[in-house]
């Protein structure tokens, strides 16, 4: 698989659009396939994580911070990862590592809030939606009730994709104290307005999902690398070997927002992130799960190609993400970015809208009809193998 | 002519209402969300009030006066230039020490919400640290932090134009949206972004070109590294015209500062957010632009706009009261002083503030804690239970503590501190010799949410109600 074999924007739809709405089993999601969604929270510098390197323009806009290309892990002639992330190259030998590239939508915006609310929410760019996008596709196509919740969020406050009311999701950092505390959660009671309302939902959920997680425990044997992003891996690993089912799961890892010094500190990050994920990988592949797990990275952009005076990198637009799983074709796919057409603000154009991605999905992966959860219909990526 | 005077009548109830004493509900509520608790007797004073005699009493009371000493160390600035030559050794020596003073600054503020006669002064200092966030994790200094607070303190009740032309070159605000890199030629938008963002306009009242624009005026908004105080660096500032809502002219920073308070939009992005804050999770778009018509016509005075929004009958509609969700301060520190928790350190409450997501002077990000639903998901209602929990069981094993011996490890005194806690659970029920209904009514906002009938007395009955979802709002 290389780009070559991408199917651009109509011509990927051309592919999909004969398909009758029917193919899709009404309301019955495939959720015994598992998505686990990566956040690398601040807007990761796509450029110096796929590193277009046979490209002059890249070194002539980045003169202190860009990755040397003798330096960078080949993918092919023009794109090479950063040397942090060899730990992923197994993966991507293995042809189970996808790169997307120049990944946006129209008209971005560079707040962090705003544009990691228009990732969440999958809105238009001047279109304020409360809800997430998980959140949509489960009212859609209901998660089974035995599950133990609908999604879980490790390593953030913050709901993001599985915001709002409808979905049954938990945030949690460890799954032995979160069975251990739920006692402490009743559920029982009239909700009076909306805060109680939803201090009450929460503990419903917990209560169900501990009672579910609490029987259905396993060992896992893989071993984690000891930082936050690992523990989260985790923790979200044995939520999935509990048995007790699981959708979605969104992990957090945070610190991306390199506006000054980035080099020692993305240098720290993409390696955390490589580790984390392969640690993932080897779980998964403990549990007999790799086959039904998908893996991929999103953020609310990516960074400006300029650097600017403090060795960092300014708010951008398209960027670069993974996607990863035993299913998943690998290989390169979207559109090297675009130096020599940067737009008045100095940031790339984008070649694949993010909601392709979340289409591939939603339509893909779980055999939902994603035209609803995304608010119209999107082209999924043709990465997954059957 | 019925119906006039009928009308005439309707008319005048407010007026009444105005006049009259509020009564113990509204005290407490009016208590439960200007303070951290609200104790019997001052709800049984301010019941006697009429709502603007109580709203000015509390409002008389607030002062920049703190009452807890800061810690030693407050003015001596530790530039990171003498770490230039420093080894590897001195310079982990150098963090941890930060990230001890940074302990200390944090337990100094959580020790000033505990024993302040004005919670609504550090309440309101909070919200403006929530409001021009600043944090930790990237200013990295405790001694610019510390100086953020206290002009944050000095203006938490004064002039919002004064406060924003203030802040805008606070040191700690200056590293923490990298005015230092902003240069002539070679901009920084973080600032400039930030300050329409959320410091004034909001998002969607500004365009990708003002940004632009405004940060070309905020170049040379600089900071001494020696002294760490703020320094204009006349030769990096940009002397261009610049054009930005709808003007054109050679601004400087502070031109654009005031172009922005010269937008109604600020005015009604501040109140929205006070509105959040104190009054309901909805602002009404009518009041807020009656308030924020007061605020500006004020040279926005802070006072003005917060007295109105206390007054205004919104918050004292039924469908508000407790309709808020309490933060992890207001649970923490509420809880400690509701109950009269006598507290060896703070430290305890420091982690316990953190884990609930809420670490003071170390926001998630520039945009501040969310708040309102937000605050609780699974992970953190648990947690609120459990330290909850936890409090009220800590005193019933407790047991004497050996003495501390000198040079006790971190952990030693974490442990200690936590078992020093202490809940004279005899002298505070004393308050509640009439029964369980002012018990209720002290320590929740509302009825208890749980429907099951209770028999149990005493602190079991405390542990109840503290664990009741209700407790959880304000």
């Amino acid at each position: 698989m290389n780009r070559r074999d991408f199917l651009a924007g109509a011509g990927a739809a051309a592919v999909t659009a004969w398909l009758p709405d029917a193919v899709y089993a009404a309301g019955a999601g495939r959720y015994d396939n598992l998505l686990v969604l990566v956040e690398l929270k601040g807007g990761n510098d796509g450029l110096n994580t796929v590193v277009p390197y046979a490209d002059a323009e890249y070194y002539n806009l980045r003169p202190r911070i860009a990755v040397a290309r003798d330096q960078v892990l080949q993918l092919d002639a023009a794109a090479g990862l950063h040397p942090s992330l060899q730990p992923l190259m197994p993966l991507w030998q293995n042809r189970e590592l996808a790169v997307v590239q120049s990944i946006g939508y129209p008209a971005a915006n560079l707040s962090h809030f705003r544009s990691i609310e228009i990732w969440d929410t999958a809105s238009k760019s001047d279109q304020y939606l409360s809800d997430g996008w998980l959140t949509r596709a489960f009212a859609e196509a209901p998660v089974p009730r035995s599950f133990a919740a609908d999604g879980v969020v490790v390593g953030s406050n913050e709901m993001g994709p599985l915001a709002g009311g409808g979905t049954r999701a938990l945030a949690l950092n460890n799954t032995g104290d979160f069975v251990r505390q739920a006692r402490l959660a009743g559920g029982e009671g009239v909700a009076r307005n909306a805060a109680l309302s939803h201090i009450l939902k929460v503990e419903r959920d917990v209560t169900q999902a501990a009672a579910n997680l609490g029987n259905n425990s396993v060992t896992l044997r893989s071993e984690f690398p000891n930082h936050a992003l690992g523990n989260a891996f985790k923790t979200a690993a044995q939520v999935v070997a509990s048995k007790a089912g699981i959708a979605a799961i969104r992990v957090t890892h945070s610190g991306y927002d390199t506006h000054s010094g980035q080099q020692g500190t993305q240098q720290r990050l993409l390696k955390e992130l490589a580790e984390g994920l392969v640690a993932m990988r080897a779980a998964m592949q403990e549990i007999g799960r790799w086959d039904s797990t998908l893996m991929m990275t999103y953020c609310e952009f990516g960074r400006r190609p300029r650097e600017n005076q403090s060795g960092g990198t300014d708010h951008g637009t398209a960027n670069a993400h993974f996607v990863s799983g035993g299913r998943v074709r690998g290989g390169l796919y979207g559109l090297p970015p675009a130096l020599g057409r940067l737009d008045g603000n100095g940031n790339l154009p984008f070649a694949v809208d993010f909601r392709d991605l979340y289409a591939t999905a939603l339509d893909r992966w779980w055999g939902i009809n994603s035209a609803l959860a995304l608010n119209g219909r999107y082209t999924p990526l043709d990465l997954l193998r059957a | 002519m019925l119906k006039r005077l009928f009308v005439f009548l309707i008319a005048l109830l407010p007026a009444l209402a105005a006049g009259a004493p509020m009564g113990f509900d509204e005290a407490r509520h009016l208590l439960n969300r200007t303070s951290f608790a609200a104790n019997v007797e001052d709800i049984e004073s301010f019941a006697k009030l009429t709502r603007a005699q109580a709203v000015d009493q509390l409002l008389a009371w607030t002062s920049g006066k703190m009452i807890t000493p800061p810690p030693a160390w407050v003015n001596e600035f530790e530039s990171p230039r003498r770490l230039r030559d420093a080894s590897e050794e001195e310079r982990k020596a150098f963090q941890r020490q930060q990230a001890e003073k940074g302990a200390e600054l944090r337990g100094w503020w959580i020790t000033e919400m505990l024993t302040t006669p004005s919670p609504l002064t550090e309440k309101m200092v909070l919200f403006w640290h929530n409001h021009f966030v600043s944090g930790l994790q990237k200013v990295r200094s405790p001694v610019l932090m510390y100086r953020q607070n206290q002009l944050l303190r000095k203006h938490a009740f004064g002039y919002f134009g004064d406060l924003l032309h203030e802040v805008s070159k606070d040191p700690a605000m200056v590293v923490y949206l990298d005015g230092a890199s902003n240069r002539k030629g070679k901009p920084n938008e973080n600032f400039a972004r930030e300050v329409m963002e959320l410091f004034t306009l909001g998002e969607g009242h500004y365009s990708e070109q003002d940004v632009k624009e405004a940060a070309r005026a905020f170049t040379g908004w600089s900071i001494d590294p020696d002294s760490g105080e703020y320094l204009f660096r006349r030769p990096a500032h940009d002397e261009g015209v610049k054009t930005l809502l709808g003007r054109s002219g050679n601004f400087d920073g502070d031109a654009v500062l005031d172009l922005l308070l010269a937008q109604a939009q600020t005015g009604e992005f501040v109140v929205s957010k006070l509105w959040r804050e104190v009054v309901s999770p909805q602002p009404d778009a009518t009041e807020v632009r009656r308030i924020a018509r007061m605020f500006r016509d004020n040279r926005y005075n802070i006072k003005v706009a917060l007295r109105a929004l206390l007054l205004a009958d919104a918050f004292y509609a039924p469908q508000n009261r407790a309709a808020l969700i309490k933060s992890p301060v207001d649970l923490i520190v509420g809880t400690l002083r509701q109950f009269r928790f006598e507290t060896g350190e703070v430290t305890p409450f420091l982690l316990a503030a953190r884990q609930l997501g809420q670490d003071v002077f170390a926001p998630p990000n520039v945009k501040g804690w969310p708040g309102g639903e937000a605050w609780i998901n699974s992970a953190s209602l648990l947690s609120r239970k459990q330290f909850l929990e936890r409090l009220f069981r800590a005193q019933e094993m407790r047991q004497p503590l050996p003495a501390a011996l000198p040079g006790a490890s971190p952990r030693e005194r974490l442990v200690r501190a936590a078992l020093d806690i202490h809940f004279d659970s005899e002298l505070w029920f004393k308050q509640f010799a009439q029964g369980d209904a002012l018990l209720t009514k002290v320590v929740l906002a509302t009825e208890p949410a749980a429907t099951a009938a209770s028999t149990a007395q005493g602190v079991p009955r405390l542990r109840e109600l503290v664990l009741d979802p209700a407790y959880q709002l304000k």
